[in-house]
C-alpha cells in the first residue's frame, strides 16, 4: 500500500512541474474579469424572476469564477477567494430556501406559495420583487457551496486526506 | 394545507442545513439528527390517524392545485410504509451512537437526514417527476454514505452502486418523458384517468417500461446484481437503512405506479414470472454465501420477490399482502444487519470461517438474532409467518399454484441459509478475528438497545397482526380502485 | 425536425452506453453525461413543437406559447445530472489517488469463482 502511495506521490509531483506552472496570461486575464464575473452572476440572480438567469446559473458563473483562480493561482488562491467556509456558504443556503419556503406555510398555509413584495430602500427607491426570490438566493448560495468545496477537493495537496 | 404532510420532508432538510453548520461538536449533531427524526415520526403517526379517519390527505405545495402543480398525498400504503420506515431510521440512528467510527466523520448526520427526507418524500409524492427528484435526494445522500472514508473497496463497490443507479434513474427521466409525450401529465391522479381511456397497447408498453425501471431501483431478477455487490462494503448501520428503506422505496413505487397509475396495466402474469426467479436466485445466492452481511444482501434480494407476487396476483387480498410483508420486511431486515454490524463490532468480521460461539459470549445478541431470523423465516409466531400466510392464502383464492409452491420451497431455503448464521457464528467453538475475547465496548449497549427496540417492533407487529392487517386491506382497496385517491387530489 | 431529434436522441444513447462499457472510469462519467443529455432532449421534445417563451409579456393573443413544463423538468434533470456528475468525477479522482489509475477493478468475488471453477474443471 505505502509504495503505491509512494509511487503516485512520485509520478504527480513531477507533473505538478510539469503543468503547474503559472501562466502571467491567465493570471493577468483573472484578476482583471474575477469581479466582473462576480457582478454578471449577481445580476444574473436579480433578474432571474422575469427573464432568463436566477440562482443556479448565477451561481454556476460564481462558480466558474472561482475555477479560473484555481486555474491560475493553484489551490492557495482558490481559498482565498472564498472567506468563508464553503460547507458553511452551503448549509445557509439551504437554510434560507428552506425558511423561505415555511415562511410561505406561515403567511398564506401553503409550503412554497410565494408573494410579491414591494420595498422602498434608501437610494435605490422602491423595489418590486417577490419572496421566491430568497429561495433563489437560497439556491444561489447552495450552489457556490457545494461547488466550491468541490473544487477544494479536487485541488488539495497529495500529502493529506489519502485514508488508511 | 396541511403542515402534518410536509414535516417528514422539511424537518430532515431543516436539520441537515443545520446540522453542518454544527459540525464541531458531534453531541450537537446528535441531538438534533435524534430531534427531527423523532419529530418525523410523531407527524406521520399522526398523519396516519387522519387519513384512517378521512381518507386520503392531499396538499398542492405553492398553491398550484392538481393537476399542475406538485401535490403531495398520503393515503393509507404510504402513511404505513412511512411510519414503519421512520420507526426504523430512529432506531438506526440510536445504533449508529454506539458503533465505533460511524459518526466520527462529520459527513455523516446531514447525509443521515437528507436520505431520510428523500425517502419520505418518495412515500409522500402525487407526481412521477417528484418522484424522480426524491430518488435523486436519497441516492445522493446513499452515495455519499457508501463512500464515507473512502477506503478502496468502499470506492471500487460504490462505483458499481453509483453508476447502476444513475443509468436507472436515466431510464427513470426517458420513461417520463414518454408519459409526458403522451398524455401532457404527471400527476399519478390525472395519469390513472387518462390511461384508463388511452389505447391497450400503449398502456401495457409504459407498464412495462416502469417496471423495468423501479424493478431495478427494487433489486428485481434479473437487475439485482449491483445489490450483494454494493451492500456489504459499507459500514452496518449504514448498510441497514439501505436494507431496509432503498429497495423498499423502488418496491413502493412500483406497486403505486403499476395500480394506481396503470391499473394494473395486464402485466400480472410476466410480475409473477420474475417475483419467482428473484425470490428462488436470491435465496441460492444466500446459500453460496460465506459471509454474514453478503447472505443477508442477497436475502434482501429474495424477500423482494414475495412483496411482488401480490401485485402479479392484483387481487385486493394480494395487494394487502404485499403491504403487510413490506411493513414486516422493513424493521425486521435493517435489525438482521444491525446485528451483524454488532458481530462485526465485536469479533472483527462477519466472515463464517472466522467466528463462532457467540453464543455464551453475547446471549443478547444470540437472542435478537434468533427473533429477527425466525421471524424472516416465517416461522409461527412471528411477524414474517403472518406476511408469508397472507400471501400464501391469496395466492390460494387466487388459484395461482405455482407461486405459491415456489415461495413455500424459498422459505424453506431461508430457513436453511438463517441456520447456517446461526451455526456459523453464534454455536460451535469460541473463535474471533482479533486475539482474545470478544470485543465489548462502551457504545455495545447503546447498539443492543437500538437492534432490540426494532425487534421489539416486529414482534409488535405480530401482536397486533389483526388491526394491522385491516390497515393494510384498507390500503390495497385503494390501490385497486384509486377513486377515492383520484377525488382527494383532483378536488372531486 | 421531430425525426432529426429522434435520431439525435439515439446518437446520444448509443454513444453513451457504448462509453459506459469501458473499464477507465473517466469515460463511464463521460458515458453518463451524454446519456443524461440524450435523455434531457427526449425530455424537452415531449412537450411538443416549438414556439414563444412562456414569459409573461413575451407573447400575443395569436402566438404560439411552447410548453414550459418540460424545460422546467429539463432544468431539474440538468442540476441533477451536473451533481452526479461531479460526484462521479470526485469518485475517479479518490479511485486515482489509492490505486494509482481509473479503471474499475475486478471484482474480488468474480475472480475467486473464476478460480474456483478453473481448478474445478482441472486446470491450474
Amino acid at each position: 500500500m505505502s509504495e503505491w502511495t509512494e509511487q503516485t506521490n512520485g509520478s504527480t509531483s513531477d507533473l505538478d512541474q510539469e503543468i503547474g506552472r503559472p501562466s502571467m496570461v491567465l493570471d493577468v486575464v483573472v484578476r482583471a474579469e474575477f469581479h466582473a464575473l462576480l457582478v454578471a452572476s449577481l445580476w444574473l440572480l436579480f433578474v432571474g424572476h422575469n427573464l432568463p438567469g436566477g440562482g443556479f446559473v448565477g451561481g454556476l458563473v460564481v462558480v466558474a469564477a472561482f475555477g479560473l483562480r484555481l486555474a491560475a493561482g493553484g489551490s492557495a488562491e482558490l481559498l482565498k477567494s472564498l472567506r468563508i467556509r464553503s460547507e458553511v456558504v452551503l448549509s445557509l443556503g439551504l437554510l434560507v430556501a428552506t425558511g423561505t419556503a415555511l415562511l410561505g406555510l406561515v403567511n398564506d398555509g401553503t409550503l412554497l406559495q410565494s408573494r410579491e413584495l414591494h420595498v422602498t430602500l434608501p437610494w435605490l427607491g422602491e423595489i418590486a420583487t417577490s419572496s421566491a426570490f430568497f429561495f433563489d438566493l437560497g439556491v444561489y448560495l447552495v450552489v457556490v457551496g457545494s461547488f466550491h468545496w468541490l473544487l477544494e477537493v479536487f485541488s488539495e495537496p497529495e500529502s493529506e486526506g489519502d485514508f488508511e | 394545507m396541511n403542515v402534518l404532510i410536509i414535516l417528514p420532508v422539511i424537518l430532515p432538510i431543516l436539520a441537515a442545513a443545520i446540522s453542518t453548520l454544527l459540525k464541531a461538536s458531534r453531541t450537537s449533531q446528535r441531538v438534533l439528527s435524534i430531534l427531527a427524526v423523532t419529530g418525523s415520526l410523531v407527524a406521520s403517526i399522526i398523519l396516519l390517524f387522519e387519513v384512517k379517519q378521512q381518507g386520503p390527505v392531499v396538499s398542492a405545495v405553492g398553491g398550484w392545485v392538481a393537476p399542475f402543480g406538485i401535490a403531495l398525498v398520503a393515503d393509507m400504503f404510504s402513511a404505513l410504509i412511512l411510519v414503519v420506515s421512520l420507526v426504523t431510521v430512529l432506531s438506526v440512528l440510536v445504533f449508529s451512537f454506539g458503533s465505533r467510527r460511524n459518526d466520527e466523520m462529520w459527513q455523516f448526520h446531514p447525509a443521515f437526514l437528507v436520505l431520510t427526507a428523500g425517502v419520505s418524500l418518495a412515500f409522500l409524492t402525487g407526481d412521477l417527476f417528484n418522484l424522480f427528484v426524491s430518488f435523486e435526494v436519497a441516492l445522493v445522500a446513499s452515495y455519499v454514505l457508501i463512500t464515507l472514508g473512502s477506503r478502496a473497496e468502499q470506492i471500487r463497490n460504490g462505483i458499481t452502486y453509483v453508476v447502476i443507479n444513475i443509468v436507472i434513474s436515466i431510464f427513470f427521466l426517458t420513461g417520463i418523458a414518454f408519459i409526458y409525450a403522451a398524455f401532457g401529465t404527471v400527476n399519478f391522479a390525472d395519469l390513472s384517468l387518462k390511461l384508463g381511456s388511452a389505447e391497450e397497447s400503449l398502456r401495457i408498453a409504459l407498464a412495462l417500461l416502469f417496471l423495468v425501471i423501479f424493478g431495478a431501483k427494487a433489486a428485481m431478477f434479473p437487475v439485482f446484481s449491483w445489490l450483494p455487490d454494493s451492500y456489504p462494503v459499507a459500514r452496518a448501520p449504514i448498510v441497514a437503512v439501505f436494507a431496509g428503506l432503498l429497495t423498499k422505496m423502488g418496491v413502493y413505487s412500483l406497486i403505486r405506479v403499476e395500480s394506481t397509475v396503470f391499473l394494473g396495466g395486464g402485466i400480472g402474469t410476466i410480475v409473477l414470472v420474475l417475483a419467482g426467479f428473484t425470490m428462488v436466485v436470491g435465496v441460492l445466492g444466500a446459500i453460496a454465501q460465506n459471509d454474514v452481511k453478503r447472505i443477508l444482501s442477497f436475502h434482501i434480494v429474495s424477500q423482494i420477490g414475495y412483496m411482488l407476487i401480490g401485485l402479479g396476483l392484483f387481487t385486493t387480498a394480494g395487494l394487502a399482502a404485499s403491504v403487510m410483508f413490506i411493513i414486516h420486511q422493513i424493521p425486521v431486515k435493517t435489525s438482521l444487519f444491525l446485528v451483524s454490524g454488532a458481530i462485526e463490532e465485536s469479533a472483527g468480521t462477519t466472515a463464517l470461517d472466522h467466528v463462532g460461539g457467540l453464543r455464551k459470549r453475547l446471549p443478547f445478541l444470540a437472542l435478537m438474532f434468533g427473533l429477527a431470523a425466525a421471524s424472516i423465516a416465517g416461522l409461527p409466531p412471528f411477524s414474517g409467518f403472518i406476511g408469508k400466510l397472507s400471501i400464501v392464502e391469496a395466492g390460494l383464492s387466487a388459484q395461482s399454484y405455482a407461486i405459491i409452491a415456489v415461495s413455500l420451497i424459498v422459505s424453506v431455503l431461508t430457513l436453511f441459509s438463517m441456520a447456517k448464521i446461526w451455526s456459523g457464528t453464534f454455536w460451535g467453538e469460541f473463535e474471533t478475528a482479533q486475539p482474545g475475547d470478544v470485543l465489548v465496548r462502551t457504545g455495545h449497549r447503546t447498539m443492543m438497545g437500538a437492534t432490540g427496540m426494532l425487534v421489539a417492533v416486529t414482534i409488535a407487529i405480530a401482536v397486533f397482526a389483526g388491526p394491522i392487517y385491516a390497515l393494510c386491506e384498507e390500503a390495497a382497496a385503494d390501490l385497486i380502485d384509486p377513486t377515492r385517491y383520484i377525488a382527494a387530489v383532483m378536488g372531486k | 425536425m421531430t425525426t432529426l431529434v429522434a435520431l439525435v436522441v439515439a446518437m446520444l444513447y448509443g454513444i453513451g452506453v457504448y462509453m459506459i462499457l469501458q473499464r477507465s472510469l473517466i469515460r463511464i462519467v463521460l458515458g453518463l453525461s451524454l446519456l443524461s443529455h440524450g435523455a434531457n432532449l427526449l425530455l424537452l421534445t415531449s412537450g411538443g413543437s416549438a414556439g414563444v417563451a412562456a414569459f409573461i409579456g413575451r407573447f400575443t393573443g395569436d402566438d404560439k406559447v411552447v410548453d414550459p413544463v418540460p424545460q422546467a423538468f429539463v432544468l431539474t434533470a440538468i442540476v441533477i445530472s451536473f451533481a452526479m456528475t461531479a460526484f462521479c468525477l470526485a469518485l475517479a479522482y479518490r479511485s486515482w489517488r489509492l490505486t494509482g489509475n481509473d479503471d474499475v477493478a475486478q471484482d474480488e468475488e468474480d475472480v475467486r469463482l473464476a478460480e474456483m471453477i478453473a481448478t474445478r474443471n482441472g486446470k491450474p
